[in-house]
């Protein structure tokens, strides 16, 4: 009397366990697919961290997609402003310098309709705006400056961007110093291309000739001496396809936390 | 009938095997993963404090700003000024990945825990002070009490002094939330669509200062809680929080 129905229980037990994981498995295999396809899986999804760090970027980009970063009022600046330390310069940099960055160039490449190239001059030609925000490192120390500059949103209409475009990969002088941030914050008001800081030209130790400011993630998104970026549909074909140097280095993709 | 009567009559004189356990199942498993959790953030913000061991108030604050105060150990940045002559490793890449990631999983804890606790009545019963326990006198009887180290009655093997009571409240209800809010308000992505959560603690380096002291806090109240279950009993205790089953004082008898 009790064997068959200890039996039926475990039965009805076992389909009903077995149907929720599956259940549970579409669900899961669902949420993947339409986070994939709403850009909110970050390129470092994998290993041990990845759950951590999908959960951090999709629900800030859910949230964040169109907010401003905090700006400040002219007296909260930081004086001095803070230089941090920077790795040496390599000779391209320079010969460059030398020349009074008068060969500097930019140049955007990729998903675009035309790839161009900007001097400082070209980059100066385009209205200049100026943001005061604050420049925070993963480190925990920060710094407000003005940053001059012109709306990086500008320059990739300018060069026409493919619809299929997802991010942007952009390079330092130093080939191994490259990042890339989704199209949200490649067309975010405030993602500068920064060519000067508190009224006067970007000094050397705060990336000067040029910087990518990225205001709404941390300080190592916002990469010194930029020479060069790439509109892309893809982050696999970059690097060892994590999305920039610093998850190659341990560090995190996305820096918005 | 015939049945009960071959059962030796001495059983029935002994409470059923299936006693109600002491903390529910759902109390010991988010306990434990909270625990968990709280370790890994407690390493993890260790190593990112070392990358810059200064604190400061307001927005900004770097080596070359005044800081409100300065942990005497080393760094593992080579301008921060420490005094030091050497540098730390730098251990902040899995740290920060780690910490964010334990985060997730201690707030989905935490919330879980809420949720059931609400449902189950648990904060009412179990944790908000009784009516007549809630005076100075009982107040200061519970506080003698502990300063004399003294081992809690069998009693209390079943329910939470009122110090205890307290305590528990504060983490829960005071210290978490806090110590979440404050490590929003340093996420800039998360400030730039919820400006009001660093605004309201006076900036992003206030809001840094503030997440430390109030880790400084949680770490307190995880040192005293070990003394204490030492104290009652690190067995007993262990054990009510792992397998849900406490001493009971016929057990003991």
């Amino acid at each position: 009397m009790s064997e068959p129905s200890r039996i039926k229980l475990s039965r009805r037990k076992l389909i009903t366990t077995g149907l929720a994981a599956a259940a549970g498995a579409l669900g899961l295999g669902a949420a993947a697919r339409i986070a994939q396809s709403y850009g909110l899986i970050p390129p470092d999804h994998g290993g041990i961290y990845g759950l951590g760090e999908t959960l951090t970027y999709a629900s800030q980009r859910l949230l964040t997609r169109h907010s401003l970063a905090r700006e400040f009022l002219r007296s909260q600046i930081s004086k001095p402003p803070f230089p941090n330390e920077i790795p040496p310069l390599n000779d391209a940099y320079k010969r460059l310098q030398a020349g009074g960055f008068a060969d500097w160039r930019f140049s955007v490449n990729g998903m675009v309709a035309q790839p161009a190239s900007f001097s400082l001059e070209q980059l100066k030609s385009f209205p200049s705006q100026s943001q005061i925000t604050m420049l925070q490192c993963e480190e925990g120390w920060s710094y407000i400056a003005e940053w001059i500059g012109v709306p990086l949103s500008r320059i990739l209409e300018s060069v026409g961007i493919h619809p299929q475009a997802r991010y942007v990969v952009y390079t330092s002088i130093d080939p191994d110093w490259w990042e890339s941030i989704d199209m949200a914050d490649a067309m975010h008001p405030q993602t500068f291309l920064a060519y000067g800081m508190n009224g006067g030209e970007l000094p050397v130790g705060n990336g000067g000739p040029l910087r990518l400011r990225v205001p709404r993630q941390l300080g190592y998104k916002s990469v010194k001496f930029v020479t060069q970026l790439t509109v892309t549909d893809s982050l696999k074909k970059f690097g060892k396809g994590l999305g920039s140097a610093s998850p190659e280095g341990g560090y995190a993709w996305y820096a918005g936390i | 009938m015939s049945d009960s009567a071959c059962v030796p009559s001495s059983v029935t004189a002994v409470p059923v095997a299936k006693v109600a356990a002491r903390h529910s199942a759902l109390v010991r498993v988010t306990h434990w993963i909270t625990t968990f959790c709280f370790l890994a953030l407690l390493v993890s913000g260790v190593e990112i404090v070392i990358s810059h061991p200064r604190f400061y108030w307001g927005e900004t604050g770097n080596d070359l700003t005044p800081a409100l105060f300065k942990l005497p150990i080393p760094a593992s940045r080579n301008l921060v000024p420490t005094g030091y002559g050497y540098v730390l490793p730098d251990q902040n890449g899995w740290s920060r990945y780690l910490h964010f990631q334990a985060a997730w999983v201690v707030v989905f804890t935490g919330f879980l825990y809420l949720i059931s606790g609400l449902l189950t009545k648990h904060f009412s019963k179990n944790l908000f002070p009784r009516g007549a326990e809630f005076s100075w006198r009982e107040f200061s009887i519970s506080i003698a009490k502990h300063l004399r180290f003294e081992r809690p009655s069998d009693g209390e093997a079943w329910s939470y002094n009122l110090i205890q009571r307290l305590a528990y409240l504060l983490v829960i209800f005071v210290l978490f939330p806090l110590v979440i809010w404050t490590g929003l308000a340093m996420s800039p992505a998360f400030v730039s669509a919820f400006p009001a959560t660093v605004n309201l603690l006076g900036g992003q380096q206030s809001a840094r200062t503030l997440h430390f002291f109030v880790s400084c806090a949680l770490l307190i109240f995880l040192l005293v809680h070990v003394v204490m279950v030492c104290v009652a009993g690190f067995k007993s205790r262990m054990r009510a929080m792992i397998t849900g089953r406490a001493d009971s004082p016929m057990e003991r008898s």
